[in-house]
């Protein structure tokens, strides 16, 4: 027989019972939406955590300086200066698996413009801090080396800095604002960029060159960088080289002996990002796995219903024996329907599954994440479930004796 | 006779064994059936009928002995080629139907071609012929619980005969009918007979053995008498009234 007509011969047969059919195949479907939904929670939520990480910026590492240590008290990393401009310049020319590296300094200041004030985080830096950051400006322009060399008294306004002072949605590009009372004119505005994994608005901050910084907002040591140096290495593969490189390249320029500590710090974030990733992924793989429990317990149910109707209709396999069926074509026949309800039971599970995954995905602001792997893979899945729990029934029915099947009552 | 004979069983035995138990239902049975032949074989329920029958039916094998079908020992066939035997060179007819239900008529009578890979149009064309046949042209998309027993049966009938076998075995065909579809049902087989069709039934009721050119008779295990005799046509009756044979 046909594959064809096999195929015709088992959607007759489950038309005949289609409440059964029906309850049978919402095993799969229930299994195979479990998996897709499952998958999609996970992969919203990894794609969220990786969006906060890449809003951190791109394969970044952070160098603070070190601790220091008066009458037997130990500061905290960074309140020790130990980090020089020289550092700095080392850092960026003479390391290979560095790409770019700015200094960060940081202090709050009130902000005035001619309408509003708002405290914010005043931060010194160079041009290259948003190549680290992978920060883009939308309107006006970055400020220069040129600036930074001159110590221009020009600002880059983040999105809710924008907002607080001029209103959303208005272009500040040109105005003049002051900070500490310092007059600076917007050069730019920068792009939104979010929340921190830590709940920190990242657009609530003012840029300015980091000469300005040093000279109008907050004094300090002059040789020294009163903050940190933010690195990108040069690819997410190379934080690990980059952070033994400046590592190696700072113990030297430090003159630190082999048994010392490090008088710095060397933050990693692309493994604290990778950390999280694997806690989600973790979590996918869980949920889908719960959910392949269920799958399979759906597979249970084909095999239940698949021996209930080997029994029932023993009378119809003796008398398709009787007109020449062999025992491959019963076989076949009852395999094709166990296939038919998998199949078509997980091709409504799909879905079944991206309709929830779309709800999920509005009710928590994610993206939908719609993976045709997962789909192909659940629609396999549920077709190998077809196959495996189809088989046993399958087989007791091509062989049965056909002498049998037909006194069969 | 110049060709050897279409069936032709030879010190056939068939013993079934249910555990420690043995049962021997066929102590030794020899005959030859030849084309076209309308025998009927007969014998209490025991006697051994159901078993022979099962066995020229390419549905077992014989315990020991030899059954040859056109020539065809077939006890070295695979059980592929016997379902194909039974597919291609007999036809079954059974007491009670054993059609399909929810299924139409001539779904029913497809159904042989279906294993013989017959092209659709070329199934749906030999199966309705088929059903023209048995009187039923005008039954194709009935159901089987939307006919009489004597219809169902004329379906089963017209399904033996769809993919032109050279036997049909006939088991108790008239078993669930009454007296006057009995009739009609046996002047249908005549009827094969006369085309060159062997027709093989088996029946407990002397008045079905009648309408056969050959009676069989059977008792525990072995054939007790074989006669051949002048069949008693079989007129269908005119609607209103009863047969009495």
């Amino acid at each position: 027989m046909s594959w064809l007509m096999t195929l015709r011969v088992a959607l007759r047969a489950l038309a005949r019972n289609k409440m059964r059919s029906f309850l049978t195949g919402l095993g799969v479907v229930i299994g195979v939406a479990a998996v897709i939904a499952m998958v999609a929670i996970g992969d919203g939520a990894k794609a969220r955590v990786e969006a906060t990480f890449a809003a951190m910026g791109s394969n970044m590492l952070i160098v603070m300086n070190g601790s220091s240590a008066g009458g037997g008290a130990m500061g905290g990393f960074g309140s020790q200066p130990t980090l020089t401009w020289d550092d700095l310049k080392a850092i960026q020319t003479e390391l290979s698996a560095v790409r770019e590296a700015a200094p960060l300094l940081r202090s709050s200041a009130q902000l005035l413009s001619d309408d509003a004030n708002w405290g914010s985080s005043v931060q010194g830096t160079t041009p290259g801090f948003l190549r680290v950051r992978s920060w883009d400006v939308v309107q006006g322009a970055s400020f220069t080396q040129s600036d930074v060399d001159g110590g221009a008294k020009v600002a880059l306004l983040g999105q809710t800095v924008v907002g607080k002072l001029y209103g959303a949605n208005a272009n500040p590009v040109g105005q003049i604002m002051r900070i500490k009372n310092v007059p600076f004119t917007v050069a730019g505005v920068l792009a939104r960029k979010g929340q921190s994994p830590f709940g920190q608005d990242y657009d609530d901050v003012v840029l300015i060159p980091v000469t300005t910084f040093q000279q109008k907002i907050a004094g300090g040591l002059k040789s020294y960088i009163t903050g940190v140096i933010m690195v990108s290495a040069i690819s997410a593969d190379a934080t690990q080289r980059a952070q033994a490189q400046i590592r190696e390249l700072l113990r030297d320029r430090h003159r630190l002996s082999d048994d010392a500590d490090d008088d710095f710090n060397i933050r990693n974030l692309s493994e604290i990002a990778s950390a999280r990733q694997e806690g989600t992924r973790t979590l996918t793989t869980l949920l889908a796995a719960i959910a392949a429990v269920s799958l399979l317990v759906g597979g249970i149910g084909i095999m239940n219903i698949m021996l209930v109707s080997v029994t029932e209709r023993t009378r119809e396999i003796g008398v398709r024996m009787a007109v020449g069926a062999r025992a491959r074509d019963i076989q076949l026949q009852f395999l094709v329907e166990a296939l038919t309800l998998s199949v078509a039971g997980g091709l409504v599970g799909v879905g079944l599954g991206l309709g929830i995954a779309w709800r999920l995905a509005a009710a928590f602001g994610w993206s939908v994440l719609v993976r045709p792997d997962i789909i192909l893979l659940a629609v396999g899945f549920s077709g190998l479930v077809g196959v495996a729990f189809g088989f046993y029934p399958a087989l007791k029915a091509s062989r049965l004796d056909p002498i049998t099947a037909l006194r069969f009552e | 006779m110049d060709r050897p004979a279409l069936v032709q069983l030879k010190d056939v035995t068939k013993i079934y064994r249910m555990g420690d138990v043995e049962l021997v239902a066929l102590r030794g049975v020899s005959l030859e059936i030849a084309q076209g032949e309308f025998t009927a074989i007969m014998g209490a329920s025991g006697s051994g009928k159901s078993t022979l029958m099962n066995l020229l039916g390419c549905l077992d094998r014989p315990t020991a002995g030899s059954y040859l079908l056109e020539g065809q020992d077939i006890s070295v066939l695979s059980n592929d080629q016997l379902a194909s035997l039974r597919n291609q060179t007999l036809g079954f007819v059974f007491q009670s139907f054993n059609l399909l239900s929810r299924t139409s008529a001539l779904e029913n009578v497809e159904l042989p071609l279906l294993y013989s890979g017959v092209p659709a149009a070329e199934r749906h064309q030999r199966a309705r012929e088929s059903l023209v046949r048995v009187g039923l042209g005008d039954r194709l998309h009935h159901h089987p619980n939307q006919m009489s027993g004597g219809q169902q049966q004329r379906v089963a009938i017209a399904r033996a005969l769809v993919n032109r076998p050279r036997v049909i075995l006939a088991d108790e065909p008239t078993g669930n009918l009454d007296s006057r579809t009995s009739v009609d049902v046996m002047a249908l087989f005549q009827a094969l007979g006369r085309t060159g069709i062997t027709v093989l039934l088996v029946t407990h009721e002397p008045d079905i053995a009648a309408y056969a050119t050959r009676v069989v008779t059977m008792r525990d295990g072995l054939i007790r008498s074989d006669q051949r005799q002048a069949q008693k046509a079989a007129v269908p009756l005119p609607d209103g009234t009863e047969a009495h044979p």
